[in-house]
């Protein structure tokens, strides 16, 4: 079986066993054995919710270290428009990009050009698209995992379309490599990412051979270091040569803005991994028949609402708000210029979004059947109230890991307890 | 049971039970992704099982939905006592449909019910007692 990454790492040392990792994970990818959380690899979707809920501080972003992101001869940052709305709405988001340079970068790579290029793109893939629908956004990892392990029939649904991230860093990279006429090895992209989720969209890419970005740094580790270079930066430093065309757009890190600027009446844009879950159910079961577009991110409120942001999603999402205002229409792109790269396939990815099923009971089905009524016997001679001492998340799941032979019924302190006494 | 049929489950469903329409035929998807048919079926099964579904809510007083599969089918029975159809070579015509303004108004009447399931089974029989119910049976091959 094909070795996933996963963004995150369990610390057993300061695992209390708490159990909350376990109940919140919306694939049910966990378990507490011996007093120790254990992630279950190929169920595991990268959603962070596990991180955000440990007591412990148990569940760690595998985020490249900052140190790490200065051994590249040229370094670029490729800040989520997030990390502007992580200030007080009167630091002006051009001092943050000289902050960045004060901290080590050598250039700041501005995502909201793609972004506008992409749904350009967008656009034009889903006027003339003429397959099953609704079609859904791309742009959220987890999202596009989940689809891949709990939803292989809605792997076709997902647009084909770059994320505009990805965009960034290619285009930027290629003009620098010309400019500098140096090699694409000396350039490292580092992403500032709002979640874990995008690190393994660098690492380990769903639908391509290798992202265009080479590392990624968490928000809440390199907000510290910048929140004081910013405070240091005065008005008089922020030249023309540093930020000369500046702009700023926020891109599609708040719930809606995708949806809003394709402009299509019939689309929704949903959030949070438990309404996720409700919609690619409505999608599968064909319920939603109105709608051909779906924008979905697992965080709620959108990438604002990240496992690694500083500031709570609302105030951010004001922040951003202001910062569109001030800066609308910074950015314009050549329409033609983008329809011609379109039609040359520059933004498609490369290749199909590959289904990553999960194992069924048994590969014969008359196996599997029996296994499935074993399991319906289990799961009806337990107290199904779901109490987790067994070490799984729910009665069903745990009569499933029984099943699977991956736990015994002795494990129930009800119904293994009363068979053992 | 009947002969080869491995797995059987009957579900029931009430008419104009909005607030739980569409739970028998996810469950029945869920049974069957659990199995570990290909997509593919589970979503033609899926599709099938929910027109049906909703049929029954719509214009029925109750019904019963009898899951039955073996290795090389599903099999989805349903019998409703209600209204009954009239004319089903009507019913089955792609468009028509009796669905008042209400049901319009909750994105169903698209008159595609019928010609859906159809679309999505290997095979497909309606009978109807006007007056008395109806009876689907809906067969999906698995391989």
């Amino acid at each position: 079986m094909e070795k996933y990454y996963h963004p995150i790492k369990f610390v057993e040392e300061r695992c209390q066993g708490r159990m909350k990792c376990m109940r919140v994970c919306p694939t049910q990818a966990i378990r507490v054995k011996h007093g120790k959380a254990k992630l279950i690899e190929e169920l595991c979707v990268d959603c962070g919710e596990c991180m955000n809920v440990c007591p412990s501080g148990a569940i760690v972003p595998l985020t490249d270290p900052f140190a790490r992101s200065m051994d590249f001869k040229h370094k670029v940052a490729l800040p989520s428009p997030v990390l502007f709305s992580q200030f007080r709405p009167e630091v002006d988001p051009r001092k943050v990009v000289v902050a960045l340079k004060r901290i080590g970068f050598d250039y700041v790579c501005d995502v909201s050009r793609a972004c506008q290029e992409v749904t350009i793109a967008l656009e034009e893939f889903l006027s003339t698209y003429r397959g099953r629908l609704p079609l859904i956004s791309s742009f959220c990892p987890t999202v596009v995992r989940l689809i891949q392990v709990k939803y292989p029939d809605l792997t076709e649904l997902v647009v084909p379309i770059d994320v505009p991230r990805e965009i960034a860093a290619r285009d930027f990279k290629q003009e620098l490599c010309e400019k500098l006429g140096v090699d694409t090895q000396e350039i490292g992209v580092i992403y500032i990412t709002t979640c874990p989720a995008k690190i393994v969209s660098i690492k380990q890419p769903a639908e391509k051979e290798k992202s265009w970005i080479d590392g990624a740094i968490s928000l809440v580790d390199i907000f510290a270091p910048l929140f004081s270079a910013v405070s240091g930066v005065k008005d008089e430093d922020v030249t023309e040569e540093d930020v000369g065309g500046f702009t700023f757009d926020a891109g599609w890190s708040m719930l809606g803005e995708m949806t809003r600027l394709l402009g299509s009446e019939r689309s929704i844009a949903v959030s949070g991994m438990s309404d996720v879950t409700k919609v690619l159910d409505d999608i599968e079961s064909s319920k939603l028949r109105d709608i051909d577009f779906v924008e979905l991110s697992s965080c709620l409120g959108g990438c604002i609402g990240g496992s690694l942001v500083v500031e709570n999603m609302y105030v951010a999402r004001n922040s951003l708000l202001k910062l569109l205002k001030r800066f609308r229409g910074s950015t314009s792109v050549n329409r033609d210029e983008v329809l011609d790269r379109y039609k040359k396939g520059y933004y498609f990815l490369e290749r199909k979004l590959a289904p990553r099923p999960l194992r069924p009971l048994d590969h014969d089905v008359a196996k599997a059947i029996e296994k499935k009524k074993q399991k319906d016997a289990i799961y009806n001679s337990l107290p199904k109230i779901d109490c987790g001492c067994c070490g799984a998340p729910t009665c069903l799941s745990f009569a499933e890991d029984i099943v699977r032979g991956q736990a015994s019924l002795d494990d129930c302190i009800y119904v293994g307890g009363v068979k053992r006494g | 049971m009947e002969d080869g049929v491995l797995f059987f489950q009957e579900f029931s469903i009430m008419g104009k039970d909005f607030s739980n329409a569409g739970s028998v035929s996810t469950e029945i998807k869920s049974i069957l992704k659990e199995i570990g048919f290909d997509p593919v079926i589970v979503r033609r099964a899926a599709i099938a099982a929910y027109e049906a579904e909703m049929n029954v809510v719509m214009y029925a007083d109750r019904g019963v939905v009898r899951l039955r599969v073996t290795p090389d089918k599903i099999s989805i029975e349903l019998e409703d006592e209600g209204q009954g159809i009239e004319d089903i070579e009507l019913a089955m015509q792609e468009g028509y449909s009796t669905a008042t303004p209400e049901m319009r108004e909750m994105g169903f009447g698209a008159g595609m019910g019928l010609p859906n399931i159809k679309r999505n089974s290997d095979h497909f029989e309606i009978t109807s007692q006007p007056g008395r119910g109806t009876k689907l049976n809906i067969v999906i091959k698995a391989r």
